[in-house]
């Protein structure tokens, strides 16, 4: 070995009782951990290559294999722990930018863990959503703020236009190549199924997928790939992503290797060419720009759809937000920094952002005291991870909350954080099309329909245990929620009190 | 033929006049009226007046004819189509343009052709008869970009930073340009004459459509940038 040896992080273990050497994990690793020795006829295995995903452990028939972490440690430094050390060696070793996948996952405060729900006692009494009806529909949309007569005398009914969710949350953007043809397929399937919204994310609308328009949110990204006029006419919202939650700031590199077929037709780009995503939409250098490229994108869809403006949860994210509802836009997405993406350069995503929790509670607070709430639904992504998240987050202002991350785990992701290979062994972040045939995107959009469906069931649960009939009189109702172990601070920016109080 | 007096329109109205049945329209007395034929296909425009910001964009299959200047974001996010412009145009001309023609008789500002893409057949063109402004073509995907540098009057055919980023299609500068200077991802040469023959149907076109001989355009030679790699990241990152 070398000085360029880094002692692999996890260990494959095999128990040979059981194994019959079937050799199902060697066919199931695009890693190519696995190998047959036909000499000895044992399977042998390259724990270097394991990125602990699970899949051989999960399609074992005889149970005989697990990945544990690797106890080879170097000496226990408080400061230097084993992970920083072994990134310098990765660098040293490459000059390499650190490039990692999926969401922030440094031990930083998960304020959804530090607040409680209320519920109902005696007075006020609970309501049972399995007998009474419960109301978790929502519309996204700019909301007058006084009654309009005609000049009849009669109501005006013409509202702008609004997005119709059978609940309050959505899939959040993922392109088409950093994941597959049958995610984005099983996303729009049970999109639809559900009557709630997916999204396109940054890499056009592959022309299979058009007929999901209804339930389809199209991105206009720094890169615009893939966006024409049918495209932006094809989707119920369009979406300009400013900024993400795992990458605020940067652009975006979907890498030559995959360009390939599809992928570079949607999105309009030579095979094999670098997809590169800017950091800034380089016509966009203040609000004012910003109404431009809304009022553009509403005048090219005759004003028939929503304009989404999504931005990463960051410092004066308050500030920027208002700037942003008054910019025309109708809906407003702010993704914390634990949000999720397929490659994002490692101390970017770690170290830059804020948490959702502040980030949301701030914006509405502030839209609140500007009296321009009802210019913008807002919507909060980045970790909602379970249906209490997702109530905690209405109750602190959103009209409704975007995940990726969570569908992505119903679809069979296993967190391994290694998106950027191209080698998703459950066919979700790949291209190779022997593994995105693993992903069946019927089975999948049953999972994604049962997930959700769950969390409608456990929605309904929390706003009967409140006495609340319907998902609208819950938002921004913040006299539902409680701290637990947070400072006079943190319960001033969440605007709740602690719990006891 | 109809004609849309848009003195004292806003953009949407004149927008909803365009969309309209029939297919060919004069704009008299335009005023900086933004978003003008947005998304919109199958139409022949004529402008008097100076259209405002955003004119074509996401052009779909549409002419238009600009007889005067025009401001920023001309053909943003075009797809297919033409733009000519019989004076000078603002910046960002072209922002990540897929599609379709735009020619300047002028010059352009800042950013033209940024991000401009291409797959296959459908290759973006822009012709700018004077100087661009600087960072043309940053992030250059695709299609061709052409400056002309035409009644340049001393001015340097392109400002600073051209080329920045660019992975991807060709620019044509007339003339030597020894003394601009090129980020170290593309590489700048004298166009060879299957290069020029590439362009000469573009150019052919421009020439028709502002009156100008091409054998005079011909005559100098120009400068051809491609970049030197269409994944300039690869080396840039280490899985952790």
């Amino acid at each position: 070995m070398s000085i360029e040896f880094i002692y692999p992080e996890f260990e494959v273990i095999r128990n040979e009782n059981r194994c019959i050497s079937c050799r199902v994990c060697e066919q199931q690793c695009a890693n190519e951990v696995h190998s047959y020795d036909e000499k000895h006829k044992i399977m042998r295995c390259d724990d270097s290559k394991c990125v602990n995903c699970q899949r051989c452990v999960s399609f074992c028939p005889a149970r005989a294999l697990k990945i544990v972490k690797s106890d080879c440690t170097l000496r226990e430094n408080a400061n230097w722990s084993a992970q920083t050390v072994k990134e310098i060696y990765k660098q040293a070793n490459s000059g390499g930018v650190l490039l990692s996948s999926m969401g922030n996952p440094k031990p930083l405060p998960v304020y959804w863990d530090k607040i409680l729900i209320n519920a109902s006692q005696v007075t006020n009494p609970s309501i049972d959503p399995l007998r009474e009806p419960m109301e978790t529909r929502v519309f996204l949309g700019k909301k007058p703020s006084k009654v309009q007569r005609t000049k009849d005398g009669a109501l005006d009914c013409k509202l702008p236009p609004q997005l119709e969710l059978s609940m309050p949350v959505m899939f959040s953007a993922m392109s088409y190549g950093s994941i597959s043809y049958n995610a984005h397929k099983s996303l729009a399937l049970a999109a639809t199924e559900l009557g709630i919204l997916y999204n396109t994310g940054e890499g056009g609308l592959h022309e299979d997928f058009y007929c999901y328009g209804e339930n389809t949110v199209v991105q206009v990204a720094s890169g615009r790939f893939g966006v024409h006029a049918d495209y932006l006419k094809a989707g119920a919202a369009i979406e300009i992503k400013i900024g993400q939650g795992a990458k605020p700031g940067i652009g975006g590199h979907l890498p030559g290797t995959k360009i390939v077929g599809d992928i570079s037709r949607t999105r309009m780009i030579p095979e094999g060419s670098d997809a590169i995503s800017p950091a800034p939409h380089h016509d966009i250098y203040s609000i004012e720009d910003l109404r431009q490229l809304v009022f553009s994108l509403k005048e090219a869809t005759e004003y028939k759809k929503p304009v989404i403006v999504k931005v990463a949860a960051v410092h004066n994210i308050a500030a920027i937000a208002s700037g942003i509802a008054r910019s025309g836009a109708d809906i407003i997405v702010i993704d914390g920094f634990r949000g999720g993406t397929g490659a994002a350069p490692t101390r970017i995503r770690d170290h830059v952002g804020i948490p959702i929790e502040l980030a949301l509670a701030a914006v509405d607070q502030r839209l609140r005291d500007e009296g321009i709430r009802g210019n913008v639904s807002l919507v909060a992504g980045g970790s909602i991870r379970s249906a209490a998240d997702a109530v905690k987050a209405i109750a602190l202002g959103a009209d409704a909350c975007y995940i990726a991350t969570a569908a992505l785990l119903a679809l069979g992701c296993h967190l391994c954080h290694t998106c950027q290979s191209g080698k998703c062994n459950w066919g979700i972040a790949t291209q190779r099309p022997e593994l995105v045939k693993r992903l069946n995107p019927e089975a999948g959009s049953k999972r994604l329909i049962n997930l959700m469906t769950a969390w409608k069931h456990e929605i309904k649960e929390f706003m009967g245990g409140m006495g609340i009939n319907s998902i609208e009189a819950l938002r921004g109702n913040r006299l539902m929620l409680r701290g637990i172990g947070l400072t006079e601070k943190e319960l001033e920016i969440l605007g709740i009190s602690h719990a006891g109080e | 033929m109809q004609t849309i007096d848009a003195a004292d329109l806003d953009y949407r109205t004149v927008n909803e006049a365009l969309r309209e049945a029939g297919s060919d329209f004069i704009i008299e007395g335009c005023c900086g009226q933004r978003f003008i034929a947005a998304g919109m296909s199958g139409k022949n425009l004529t402008i008097n007046g100076i259209p405002g910001n955003a004119l074509g964009a996401y052009l779909n299959n549409a002419n238009i004819t600009v007889n005067a200047n025009a401001q920023d974001a001309v053909g943003d996010t075009m797809n297919e189509g033409k733009i000519l412009i019989h004076g000078n145009i603002g910046d960002a001309a072209g922002y990540a343009m897929r599609g379709g023609k735009i020619y300047v008789k002028g010059n352009a500002g800042y950013r033209a052709g940024i991000h401009m893409k291409a797959y296959k057949e459908k290759i973006p063109v822009m012709i700018i008869g004077g100087c661009a402004g600087s960072f043309l073509g940053e992030y250059q995907a695709g299609g061709v970009i052409i400056v002309l540098g035409l009644h340049k009057d001393g001015r340097p055919i392109v400002g600073n930073f051209p080329c920045t980023g660019m992975h991807g299609g060709k620019m044509f500068l007339r003339g030597g340009c020894e003394d601009i200077r090129f980020p170290k991802q593309v590489t700048a040469r004298c166009a060879a004459a299957d290069e020029l023959e590439e362009i000469r149907e573009y150019l052919s076109e421009y020439c028709s459509d502002f009156g100008y001989p091409i054998d005079e355009l011909l005559s100098e030679p120009f400068t051809v940038i491609t970049p030197d790699s269409k994944t300039p990241y690869k080396q840039m990152y280490v899985a952790n």
